[in-house]
């Protein structure tokens, strides 16, 4: 869309969608003030007080203009609507991603954590074509994950998990940006996007000090918070195993059937008394306000790296 | 009606002189000016602040005021714009003054709950000063959690005070408004015989009535985490902020309405005057207001798109959204209609009027953006919103409050004021609001975010701008306030129907006396009972002129 006047530049998928409806929607927009506003002049010269214009005969049956213009009027809202609904299904039903990121959000910053293991503080890198999903946390209030170029933003709520996806089409740096108002510094909770080619991002990745995958460090805090003492093989407590939970679907103890996704992890964490699993006793402690958010999404990484096998819902 | 031919009678501004006789005056009429008063008061305490904010962002680096000073200008002007001018703004002055004359009675249904109701608001007012010298609010008019309630160190509590005892003054009002258009009609006035003014502050009753009391609750349900910590919006104490975000939209996306439709009931008034022709469609004019109100209360997940609510429920608000967009489509074609084969004049109430229904047309239109999902995805939180917001509620709103104001003046005060002047001011707002808003649906698709105090140095220019219309816009808000100082002292004297109108109102004397009216009018009329083709118009109470 380079060729409209102020036109933000578009750098992935989702943005063209966003893009093309926005100037269809723009166009009606025009065109309906046009009308308006045309008729609106049209009448006040023509009929300024003084001209020698017909006054007579006013319009008596206006309830026939009243269906015809609510029936035009409900029509081209509905299409409007489908199409502005469509590409949301679109935006909120991701792909197969190829790269999964892991952000947290805190006052003023935020932490980007890749499969890897390596992380970033306000820098992303992406390589360029690859479906992204990313999971969402917050460590404090509500804040709101959005990069303009890709026309997406996505609220980060404290107590729970959000995710969306992206794919860039661009190369280029990008502004990321904190869109929910988060406090003092929220105008400076803002980032750079980088997208790069991927051979690059694979040098790139190399060259950050990773240490350990993202899942390895959760296996390792597995361990350390004493979840592995009970969901093992060798366990003596009658707790669920976790290899292929991810993506599956659990059945509870009150009836309910709900997809293992990762809200479904962290609430079992930190609230297991909410959500438990049908034929095994409630023994599982809350660890709510034991973990930080960084490390309760290494955790979260471990378990998804336990159903890998799975088809990601 | 004798009052008119009674010479110099006694007004409602004129039997009694004494402070004790305003201040404890039952008269709507007088009422009405105290709310004046304090509403006045408050535009230029929330004026002021948005002017800091203006200037606080010609500058990329947000230097002159600084995050905390800028977090809490922003807070500031929204919530004494919101609760303490546009809420209030035309159903306690306007509505107050006019809905007893209107319908042909002596006084509101409950003269002593409006005399409270001015009472209440000022005291919701004194806490809201209380807040600002004290230090202010940083959260924003939305007061979202948890960041209202365990994260701001500011006077959160006063202002959530403030805006819960400013609550019960707009219950108050609402209550009185409507219990007096069910009772006080005069003989012959029936409902679809009602200035559609008075169907207006009617449907904006109705919702006054059914939405603040959610945001009593609201705040007492706030309170209740707070004292005893049960979990209601914590997420640390299993509390969920959305739930938040749900009660305040369903107040105060209402409250929007509570702000346009008494707008739209004035533009309905003022049209059909200077085109000296019925309103085009009267009873669809009624249906849409009524129809606007009752829908208005299932859009509030709108404002939530993109806070973690279900793709099904974005769906559905998007879809509930553009169905209440249809009435207040209707609305614009009719008042379009109503100039087709009018006598139209140009005086400055009907400037007001035009640039209102071009102003509401934009806002509406950009609502539509921001109703269908995609685009909201990308524009929501940024100056997008705040221009299309400003566009309903400064353009819409405001604009039909001055040119209310000048329309009715003559009635209220007894005084002319000067045309060219009025007529001058109008042009300016409308001017002066463009060039401050138009360049911030620009920035909003740029991705400024709102509620930032320092930005990307690219967005300068619009951001300049933006200032330099709000300078125009601020002169054209403080001219009013000179010229119709003047015309209080000077101006010329009124007569009684000075803009040849049909309404009740115009059949008593400029002011009215106390008690309104000398004879119950009897209503024999449709209102709007202009003739083009000669500038003959009939009152509602059947008397023929020129």
């Amino acid at each position: 869309m380079a060729w409209l006047p102020f036109w933000p530049p578009n750098a992935s998928v989702t943005g063209t969608a966003v893009d093309i409806i926005a100037i269809s929607e723009l166009v009606v927009v025009v065109l309906v003030l046009l009308l308006v506003f045309g008729m609106m002049f049209t009448f006040v010269i023509r009929y300024r007080r003084g001209s020698t214009a017909d006054r007579g005969h006013l319009a008596r049956k206006t309830w026939r203009f009243e269906i015809a213009w609510t029936s035009a009027t409900l029509l081209a809202f509905l299409v409007l609507f489908a199409f502005g609904a469509k590409a949301y299904l679109y935006l909120y039903q991701p792909p197969k991603a190829d790269l999964e990121l892991y952000v947290v959000g805190k006052q003023w910053m935020w932490k980007v954590q890749y499969p890897g293991g390596q992380r970033e503080i306000d820098s992303v890198h992406l390589p360029l074509g690859k479906t992204v999903r990313v999971l969402l946390g917050s460590e404090d209030v509500i804040h709101s994950f959005y990069i303009p170029a890709f026309r997406v933003k996505h609220d980060v709520v404290p107590g729970t998990y959000e995710t969306f996806w992206f794919q860039p089409t661009e190369l280029g740096d990008f502004q990321l940006e904190c869109s929910e108002f988060c406090g003092t510094n929220h105008a400076k909770m803002t980032g750079a996007v980088h997208v790069l080619t991927p051979a690059d991002y694979a040098r790139w990745l190399a060259g950050q000090t990773g240490g350990e995958t993202l899942a390895q460090q959760g296996e390792a805090l597995f361990r350390q918070y004493g979840c592995s003492g009970c969901h093992s093989p060798r366990s003596t407590v009658h707790a669920p195993i976790l290899d292929g939970l991810y993506g599956s679907v659990a059945h509870l103890d009150d009836g309910r059937a709900v997809i293992a996704d990762e809200r479904y992890i962290r609430d079992c964490i930190l609230l297991p008394a909410s959500q438990r699993v049908a034929g095994y006793p409630p023994v599982m402690p809350s660890f709510a306000g034991q973990i930080p958010e960084d490390e309760l999404m290494k955790l979260v990484a471990y378990i998804q790296s336990l159903g890998a096998t799975k088809e990601t819902p | 009606m004798s009052a008119i031919a009674g010479g110099p009678a006694e007004t409602y501004l004129s039997h009694e002189s004494t402070i004790a006789s305003w201040l404890l005056t039952r008269d709507h009429k007088r009422i009405a000016l105290l709310f004046f008063a304090s509403i006045t008061a408050f535009f230029f305490v929330g004026g002021a602040a948005a002017t800091l904010i203006r200037l606080n962002l010609v500058e990329p680096s947000g230097q002159l005021l600084g995050a905390d000073l800028y977090n809490r200008m922003f807070t500031m002007h929204g919530i004494v714009m919101v609760w303490f001018f546009l809420i209030p703004s035309i159903p306690t002055t306007l509505g107050n003054f006019l809905i007893p004359l209107m319908i042909g009675a002596r006084d509101l249904a409950f003269p002593r709950l409006n005399l409270a109701s001015w009472y209440v608001f000022n005291i919701s007012g004194m806490i809201a000063l209380y807040f600002i010298i004290a230090g202010g609010v940083d959260t924003g008019w939305t007061f979202y959690t948890p960041y209202s309630t365990l994260f701001s160190n500011s006077h959160v509590i006063a202002a959530a005070l403030a805006v819960f005892v400013n609550g019960f003054s707009s219950i108050m009002t609402a209550l009185n408004f409507v219990v007096t258009i069910h009772r006080l009609r005069a003989p012959g006035m029936t409902w679809f015989r009602l200035p559609l003014f008075v169907w207006g502050i009617y449907a904006t009753s109705v919702v006054m009535l059914l939405a603040t009391p959610v945001l009593a609750m609201t705040v007492l349900l706030i309170a209740l985490e707070h004292g005893f910590g049960i979990g209601i919006f914590d997420p640390a104490l299993g509390g969920d902020p959305l739930l938040f975000q749900h009660m305040f939209w369903f107040y105060s996306h209402p409250a929007v309405y509570i702000m346009i439709l008494p707008a739209m009931g004035v533009a309905s008034e003022l049209i059909p005057c200077f085109a000296r022709r019925p309103v085009f469609g009267y009873s669809g004019m009624a249906y849409a207001l009524i129809a606007i109100s009752i829908i208005g209360f299932f859009v509030w997940g709108h404002h939530m798109f993109t806070a973690g609510i279900s793709v099904f429920a974005g769906v559905v608000f998007s879809f509930m959204s553009f169905i209440v967009a249809v009435p207040s489509a209707i609305k614009v074609f009719n008042w379009t209609a109503t100039l087709h084969r009018g006598s139209i004049s140009f005086d400055a109430p009907m400037l007001y009027a035009l640039g209102f229904v071009g102003l509401f047309t934009m806002g509406g239109l950009t609502g539509l953006m921001l109703a269908t999902l995609s685009i909201d995805v990308h524009v929501t939180d940024t100056y997008f919103v705040i221009a299309h917001f400003h566009y309903i509620m400064v353009g819409g709103t405001v604009s039909a409050f001055f040119g209310g104001l000048h329309y009715w003046w003559p009635k209220i005060t007894g005084r002319l004021y000067p045309e060219m002047w009025a007529r001058g001011a109008a042009i300016l707002t409308f001017l002066g609001f463009n060039v401050t808003f138009f360049p911030q649906f620009i920035l909003g698709y740029l991705g400024m975010p709102r509620r930032y105090f320092s930005y990307s140095p690219d967005l300068q220019a619009w951001n300049v701008l933006s200032s330099a219309g709000a300078s125009i816009l601020a002169v054209a808000y403080l001219m009013p306030l000179f010229y119709l100082g003047w015309s209080l002292l000077w101006g010329e004297r009124a007569s009684a129907n000075p803009w040849h109108a049909t309404g009740l109102e115009w059949r008593t004397s400029s002011p009215p006396p106390e008690r309104n009216f000398a004879l119950t009018p009897l209503v024999t009329q449709a209102p709007y009972q202009y003739n083009p083709s000669d500038g003959s118009y009939v009152t509602q109470d059947g008397i023929a002129n020129g």
